[in-house]
């Protein structure tokens, strides 16, 4: 009764010429029927006409290096725009002897949301290099301690206010978003009350008003003589809007899981938070990863609206270096360098995510 | 000296919205006892063996389990759920869970059981429902028989003193249905308390201590086996018999 796979006698063959290799594939995939084989011919001859010269415009006939934007009037893409103007898109307003800071910055984070791809090294020990990084984040971009110069939050930008924004700003995001899905589910009605005006009142209004109130209506109610920092009040609001969307998602996903999931709980003594972290969120988190990280996406671009509160991040500092005399023209080329490097952090975001979903699946016969 | 009974159910009703669904259930089993529930669909048998571990509510009457009242307190609810398992007509393992961690889930977070001690009784458990070599697979691997000997493992690693069963072979294929009841029945000659919800009359005459008859929300009629197969005394209960013993 062990294997009845093995003890079959099944003569294998292999399968028909036409359907395997190169000829097969390209039959199987380009040419399988008439409507098939004429996009197929369409899809290459458009590449054809397109890639061309947008590769002669982007390499072939680019200016790397020149003074100004008069200097590298080509044919080509004046990436020297790019070149001169790396140091203040990277790091904004940061004082110049000090950007080494920000940079160590760049790369802790990259660290860390390496170092958290790995599901096996998912646990407290992460959570503790989160936490450590994130202090030596402040340390290093606020300074004031251990010999370093104060460099206060209105000079920060570039990458690191982008990363900063949006890491910190979906890890806050998203245990108040799970927190707020299960309250608008509670049986509490005051619970479910506030929840859902929470939710219904932050998805009707637009990211920019609620940065805008942040930034500017929120000091009109603080007692005089108590400031928050303008970048504290950007990442509370991206925080609070974020949670939002998530806590929406999240709640879909709960609502997918069995009642039977929760009487087995129930019937085995498990209380409800033990059954709402063993049993109902591992599951109804897993069912939802692809809408969960198109809303992280969202997130990590919506931070470029902070640029209308005066912060500036990556983006922001990009639109900043076209205004330099200078440099007048180049909007194509700081644009498609902004496009690039967001276009790098949102693949990763998406591969990972299929990466998980995956794993998530693995032998559950789903 | 006789022992209190181990479930006692004093003039219980219930309803769902305007439909009385529970009238005036009296039910004592002792220790021990097996007691098999039938009755046509929709009488509330389920409901009536689903109020024993509080997953209904009842709205009158009296539930005591083990020495417990039920009422509203979670304290008591959840002291009556850690001595009573329960056996689900759709299994209800946890998906996203392997079956050696379906079984040690609770005895870890609700009995406090060291994690290799949980392993060693979850093991030994499989080894009893017959499927030791499953236990590092998924439920979705398994079949609905495999499943369902898993959910009844589950319930056993917590060392429950009652085991409820509600139509554990329902949704199961005929040629798994018998792998089930095997485990059930030596459950059963090991003395361990049960209430089921079945449609088995043949695994009913083999194991029950006591029938009971619902129809409509009500205890038609209950009895030893022998007496209640042979000459039943309710119209209701003649009826019902006659339908499902016809073929």
């Amino acid at each position: 009764m062990t294997d009845l796979t093995q003890e079959l006698p099944v003569a294998l063959e292999p399968p028909p010429p036409a359907t395997s290799g190169l000829l097969g594939w390209l039959r199987a995939n380009l040419f399988s029927s008439v409507l098939n084989s004429i996009l197929t011919v369409l899809a290459v001859a458009f590449l054809a006409v397109t890639i061309p010269p947008l590769v002669r415009w982007s390499l072939i006939d680019a200016v790397w290096t020149a003074p100004n934007s008069r200097a590298c009037r080509g044919a080509g893409a004046c990436w020297a725009f790019i070149h001169e103007k790396l140091r203040f898109i990277f790091f904004g307003t940061f004082p110049y002897e000090e950007q080494w800071r920000p940079l160590l910055v760049i790369v802790i984070f990259i660290a860390m949301i390496m170092a958290s791809c790995d599901r096996r090294l998912w646990g407290r020990r992460l959570a503790l290099v989160w936490f450590g990084g994130l202090v030596a984040v402040g340390i290093l971009m606020w300074g004031g301690v251990l010999g370093l110069t104060y460099v206060g939050g209105e000079l920060w930008g570039g990458l690191p206010l982008t990363l900063i924004l949006s890491t910190v700003g979906m890890a806050f995001a998203f245990p108040l978003a799970i927190l707020l899905a299960l309250g608008r589910r509670s049986r509490l009605p005051a619970v479910r009350m506030i929840c859902v005006a929470y939710i219904e009142l932050i998805r009707g209004v637009p990211l920019i008003t609620v940065l805008f109130m942040a930034s500017v209506m929120l000091p009109l109610f603080l007692p005089t003589g108590v400031t928050i920092d303008k970048l504290l009040r950007a990442q509370a609001a991206l925080i609070l809007f974020a949670a939002a969307y998530l806590a929406e998602i999240v709640r879909g996903g709960l609502q997918a899981i069995p009642k039977g999931q929760i009487e087995a709980a129930d019937a085995l003594g498990l209380g409800y938070w033990r059954q709402t972290r063993l049993i109902v969120l591992p599951q109804a988190l897993a069912m939802v990863i692809p809408p969960l990280v198109n809303t992280f996406i969202g997130t990590f671009k919506d931070t470029t609206l902070v640029l209308i509160i005066g912060l500036f991040d990556f983006l922001g500092a990009i639109i900043a270096s076209l205004n330099d005399a200078n440099w007048r023209g180049t909007s194509v080329e700081g644009y498609v360098f902004a496009a690039a490097i967001f276009f790098c952090f949102c693949f990763f975001m998406s591969r990972y995510s299929q990466m998980l979903e995956r794993e998530f699946n693995k032998g559950r016969g789903r | 000296m006789t022992e209190a009974p181990i479930i006692e159910l004093r003039g219980v009703d219930k309803w769902f919205g305007q439909f009385h669904v529970l009238r005036n259930i009296n039910l004592e089993v002792e220790r021990g006892e097996r007691v098999v529930v039938c009755g046509p669909s929709g009488s509330g048998k389920s409901t009536m063996i689903r109020c024993i571990n509080r997953l209904e509510e009842h709205q009158r009457g009296q539930i005591i389990v083990a020495g417990i009242e039920l009422t509203s307190d979670m304290k008591n609810i959840e002291a009556v759920r850690r001595e009573v398992g329960m056996v689900f007509q759709q299994f209800n393992l946890f998906p996203h869970l392997t079956v050696l961690e379906n079984l040690t889930l609770a005895p870890i977070w609700v009995r406090k059981a060291p994690k290799k001690e949980a392993e060693e009784t979850a093991r030994l458990y499989l080894e009893r429902v017959r499927i030791p070599e499953q236990a590092d697979k998924y439920p979705g691997q398994l079949s609905g028989g495999q499943q369902q000997r898993v959910a009844i493992a589950r319930s056993l690693c917590m060392k429950p003193e009652i085991m409820l069963f509600d139509e554990p072979t329902s949704a199961l294929d005929p040629e798994m249905i018998k792998e089930v009841l095997d485990v059930m029945i030596e459950l059963a000659e090991e003395g361990m308390t049960m209430v089921c919800v079945t449609h088995e009359m043949g695994f009913a005459r083999t194991v029950a201590d006591t029938m009971v008859f619902m129809d409509r929300g009500e205890i038609v009629e209950r009895g030893p086996p022998k007496e209640f197969f042979a000459n039943p005394k309710s119209d209701r209960t003649k009826l019902f018999l006659s339908q499902i013993l016809a073929h």
